[in-house]
């Protein structure tokens, strides 16, 4: 029996029988051809060889909880120390009494990150100039100085030490590694020539040279007597590091873009500094934003080097735990601690320079 | 091209009337009301923090008792941690006052390497530690062995020497740093692991087992540790070597963190070396450019020698190491101290 | 109009003046620099003069006094500090070399994993990638070394592969070759197939272009170059003496021997870097459009030959420049050996050297120039690489 639609009204019938369902999205995505059923048997396998000792490894069989390495009786994974360090791999050697200061950074911090990356934040204005303002206050805070105890920066440690070499740097290297770029691709020879000899030395070179360069040697290059701190310098390294990779990510934004849009900036009237500011920076900043958030993902994974000249970063003061007498010999342990903790950090920042692409992605899709 | 020289002249005379500035070290460590001393990254009983990241040590009680020589305070003392990699480098480019790092006094050190050496606060040597049950007795048995070496000291250059003297070949694995030369060994990356003796016995306390673990007798090297500072400042060296000898006579004329303050308060009646190590006769502080009380003050403070090396390293502590040569000369050692007058 | 009011200020119109002000510019650029580096190096002298030291090169010619267990020249303690340099740099140039080989190998499997019809396939590179790049390059390291030695068994309990390979926490021990004096012929052989395959590829290619006939190169190529020399060997009766490991004592004797920092370091290089270069591979692919492979298939240019004539050279075009980087990456980090032990140019000159002589600023001056040098080399070689597989515009 069949009934009379008048035209458009007719419902949407299903669509043919097994082109949809999870039958269907089997066949096409697992078995569609006799090497896919093979290839997907063979890994179905190894993963059942493989995963169940795993989790056994890190959950069911792995101790939680424990004074020291004795406690961990099972055949799993020892987590415990992660429990009995935890103030260690947080604040590293910062005094216990001062704690609070490094608990009330970071809250400042969340909303200081949030200012800038959110966009719906209320009162962005306000919060904007809060955020500039934020490197101040922390180094206040952390420091000490003008009515709070001092607290000297060897005693920093731990995650508290990895965000301030990581922000520090990341916050710093960004417009230092603007003007590199845009000195490298300037009309006047010597300036051409400086930026380029700076950014291929640096990037000529590894990273834990430069540090060790910093930890021992940059003294002699400072005015005799004068000495300043060790983290300081590695700060000042860092950031010259980053800001040469910076360069090069923001030169192939620069170069993206056509001629004719300087060209037409200057037929404007425009200046030099305002057709960058204006035109040309916020198109190569946009197209770059992959290219910056890759670096500061391997300036952020680079604070590890740090433990090379003798700084307790995350995985410094894990590797001091494991030498200690209690927990001796759980390096594989504190080494997929750390490693979880940096992929956790590193993978929301690539994540939301995902989001920040999409969302930046306007106009040039015709 | 003349205006130019004048700026360069004047840029290098402000750099040299810096460099005259910072000449006295003294001068400095007392205007910023702290000692910065050099001490390793960790050796269990030479220098170490503890749980509550206080550092403790053997040689941090040297750090504390020039600190307390010079500033009255023991705790006035910024510890930098250093790895035998960047010790000599860290004094001298001035981010420490003094070095007290279990570090062997060789010539080149002294004179290469620009160094003042003070007094020997430690008679040590080279040896090996190894496992129990390979059943080695002497280290001319390791034919073939793989041996962990902590870099940046003269233990591989010892070691380089001592395989090559007795024609036996080895396995040199190199590592930064004690603790994991410990990973390592435990691990059973190495048979053998070497450095200095006493490090051996801090190193086999913190293992599981100490029993299962022994340290071979041969000892293969004479290293004298002591401690260090900058070339081109006697005041400065004169201090960390008089502090250093005062400790050591302290404990031979029976002077100890209990009874110095006492034995200061009068000069009456004491023998008169007592009077001159208290302060109590001389001018032995002024000479030194400190304070008359200046040997009691690191004395109260850490006490003396023997005081020092048992709250330490002693049989009483888990480093477990006997006085042997390190005893006074009146005991058969070789500490020697000479006299403070 | 204000023109009047700034031209009649000099100082304005000169700086007005597009040419004149680039020089002006210039020149307080450039005495900012000469300053900044006077300044710098002046303070250097003074430092130096006041410490006493000098800056020299002759303790290169010292014995270096130190051994070093990876050594592929002759090397001993009484060796001087530039022969533990050539040793360290060697060590450099191996991991290098053999870290770029896998790391290209694995990333390409990678790249063409993520782009798998196979959904297990392409998640199961997706989680490797993602897992692999997030975690700091030193904490690979450390993880596959304490892993090796960790987990693998002592020399005593080695794992025996045929009494030949014996895998343990000391390494890989393995035979190695003593060439006997009739190996020439096989080496010749060797050369001799390896330039014939080479003519034959060129007659093969002239063959196609002028009849469009295919030859059977690789066919051919790998009975010139590996059955021929093979069959030689065979004939001669193993001209090669295989020295192999034996347990005596603490470990094995004879044969030769992969380090477990090798291994560590290695495989940490290779599979870190291999996660880069698998996302340059996808995008190099998803770079070559979908109506490259359908008009070559409508030419009937079967499906292999579609992908190695057609696609991978253009997706080449887009792998290569960011691959470059990440070789260079790769030898960069390949100074992190120093965390566990593996002895190249920054733990020799770098480290002990460095330590023992206490000349700081010298060494660290031929170890940054070294890898000056290697970084230039290896974009060298990636340059003219990218100039030989460029498209060539009309």
């Amino acid at each position: 029996m069949s009934q009379e639609y008048a035209p458009g009204t007719h419902p949407s019938l299903p669509p043919p029988r097994g082109t949809t369902g999870p039958i269907h999205w089997l066949k096409e995505n697992l078995f569609s051809s006799p090497t896919n059923t093979i290839v997907t048997l063979v890994i179905i396998y190894l993963f059942a060889q493989i995963l169940p000792p795993m989790v056994d490894w890190f959950f069911s069989d792995a101790t939680f909880v424990g004074e020291n390495r004795k406690a961990c009786t099972t055949d799993g994974a020892c987590w415990a120390f992660v429990g009995d360090r935890f103030n260690l791999f947080i604040y590293g050697f910062y005094p216990a009494e001062e704690r609070w200061r490094v608990n009330l950074t970071g809250i400042l911090l969340v909303i200081a990150l949030a200012a800038v990356l959110w966009d719906r934040m209320p009162a962005r204005k306000q919060m904007f100039i809060y955020a500039l303002a934020f490197p101040f206050i922390a180094t206040w805070l952390l420091t000490g100085g003008a009515g709070l105890e001092p607290v000297g920066t060897d005693k920093f440690g731990g995650l508290t030490l990895t965000l301030v070499v990581g922000i520090t740097g990341i916050v710093i290297s960004l417009p230092l590694g603007v003007l590199l770029a845009l000195g490298r691709q300037s009309s006047l020879p010597i300036i051409k020539y400086f930026s380029i000899g700076f950014i291929e030395f640096i990037r000529g070179v590894p990273l834990i040279t430069l540090l060790f360069v910093a930890s021992t040697m940059l003294s002699y290059f400072l005015p005799p007597g004068s000495s300043f701190d060790l983290l300081l310098r590695v700060l000042i390294m860092v950031t010259l590091f980053a800001s040469a990779y910076m360069a090069e990510v923001i030169r192939g934004g620069l170069q993206a873009l056509p001629k004719g849009q300087l060209e037409a900036a200057e037929s404007l009237g425009l200046n030099y500094a305002q057709a960058m500011r204006f035109i040309i920076l916020p198109q190569a900043l946009k197209i770059s934003i992959p290219g910056i958030v890759n670096t500061f993902i391997g300036l952020y994974k680079d604070t590890t080097l740090v433990i090379i000249i003798g700084l307790l970063d995350p995985l410094g003061i894990g590797r001091a735990s494991v030498a200690h007498p209690d927990w001796l010999g759980l390096s594989s342990e504190v080494y997929m601690f750390v490693a979880v903790f940096f992929f956790i950090s590193c993978f929301s920042m690539s994540r939301y320079s995902l989001y920040l692409e999409n969302k930046l992605h306007t106009g040039h899709n015709r | 091209m003349k205006l130019i020289n004048k700026v360069f002249t004047g840029l290098a005379m402000t750099a040299m009337a810096a460099g005259v500035a910072q000449a006295s070290t003294l001068e400095d460590v007392k205007a910023a009301g702290e000692l910065k001393c050099v001490v390793s990254t960790g050796v269990a009983g030479f220098a170490a923090p503890n749980a509550d990241g206080v550092w403790e040590g053997f040689d941090v009680d040297f750090c504390r008792a020039v600190a307390a020589a010079v500033l009255h305070d023991a705790n006035a003392v910024k510890f930098v941690p250093t790895t035998g990699k960047t010790r000599f480098t860290t004094l001298a480019s001035g981010e420490g006052d003094i070095l007290f790092r279990n570090t062997t006094e060789t010539l080149s050190r002294d004179v290469d390497l620009k160094l003042t050496f003070l007094p020997v606060n430690y008679y040590d040597g080279q040896g090996f530690l190894v496992p129990a049950s390979l059943g080695v007795t002497s280290a001319v048995e390791l034919d073939g062995a793989s041996v962990c070496i902590q870099t940046g000291t003269t233990t591989e250059l010892n070691l380089a020497d001592f395989f090559r003297t007795n024609n036996i070949s080895y396995e040199p694995v190199a590592i930064e740093t004690n603790e994991e030369g410990l990973t390592n060994y435990v691990a059973g990356r190495c048979d053998v692991y070497t450095t200095d003796v006493s490090g051996l016995a801090a190193t086999r306390s913190k293992l599981d087992n100490p029993a299962d673990h022994v340290v071979l007798p041969d000892v293969i090297s004479k290293e004298p540790l002591g401690g260090a500072v900058r070339h081109g400042d006697d005041q400065w060296a004169d201090i960390g070597k008089w502090v250093v000898n005062a400790l050591i006579a302290a404990e031979e004329m029976g002077v100890n963190s209990k009874n110095v303050k006492n034995l200061a308060s009068s000069a009456e009646g004491k023998l008169p070396a007592i009077n001159r190590l208290t302060g109590a006769e001389g001018e032995m502080g002024a000479m030194l450019g400190l304070s008359s009380d200046w040997a009691v003050q690191a004395i109260s403070a850490v006490g003396n020698y023997g005081e020092i090396f048992e709250r330490n390293i002693g049989v009483n502590t888990p480093v477990g190491l006997s006085r042997g040569v390190n005893a006074q000369w009146k005991d058969g050692g070789i500490l020697y101290a000479a006299p403070i007058r | 109009m204000s023109t009047t009011s700034y031209n009649s200020n000099p100082i304005l119109r000169a700086w007005y003046d597009k040419e004149t002000r680039s020089v002006i510019v210039q020149v307080i650029a450039m005495a900012i620099i000469l300053a900044f580096f006077a300044y710098v190096i002046n303070n250097a002298v003074i430092n130096m003069a006041n410490l006493g030291k000098d800056i020299s090169f002759s303790f290169l010619w010292q014995p270096a006094s130190y051994d070093i267990n990876q050594t592929l020249i002759e090397y001993s303690s009484r060796s001087s500090h530039f022969d533990a340099m050539i040793v360290g740099l060697i060590n450099t140039l191996l991991i290098a070399a053999a870290g770029i080989v896998l790391s290209t190998i694995v990333g390409f499997i990678l790249g063409v994993m993520r782009l798998s019809n196979n959904w297990l396939t392409q998640k199961i590179a997706y989680v490797y990638i993602e897992f692999v790049r997030n975690v700091p390059v030193l904490l690979h390291i450390l993880l596959i070394h304490g892993f090796i030695i960790y987990s693998l068994p002592r020399p005593k309990q080695a794992i025996n592969m045929g009494d030949t390979f014996f895998l343990n926490n000391r390494g890989l021990q393995m035979p190695s070759a003593d060439f006997q004096p009739l190996f020439w012929a096989v080496t010749a052989t060797f050369v001799i197939g390896l330039s014939f395959a080479i003519w034959y590829r060129r007659y093969a290619k002239k063959l196609q272009d002028t009849t469009g006939k295919i030859s059977p190169v690789w066919t051919i190529s790998f009975i010139a170059v590996i059955v021929a020399p093979l069959a030689i060997y065979f004939l001669l009766g193993s001209p090669i003496e295989w020295d192999v490991p034996a347990l005596k004592g603490f470990n094995f004797k004879g044969g030769m021997v992969i380090r477990p920092e090798f291994i560590a370091l290695w495989l940490a290089l290779s599979l870190y870097t291999a996660a880069f270069i698998g996302e340059n591979v996808r995008a190099g692919i998803m770079a070559v459009s979908h109506g490259q492979t359908e008009a070559a298939h409508a030419l009937g240019v079967s499906s292999s030959r579609t992908l190695r004539l057609v696609v991978i050279p253009q997706a080449l075009r887009v792998i290569i420049p960011p691959l470059n980087s990440q070789y260079l990456n790769l030898t960069k980090n390949s100074s992190l050996a120093i965390a566990i032990g593996y002895m190249d140019v920054v733990a020799t000159i770098g480290g002990i050297s460095l330590n023992q002589t206490g000349r700081e600023m010298e060494c660290m001056l031929i170890v940054m120039a070294i890898y000056l040098i290697l970084s230039l080399l290896i974009s060298a070689v990636m340059n003219w690489f990218n100039d030989r597989i460029r498209l060539v515009e009309r």
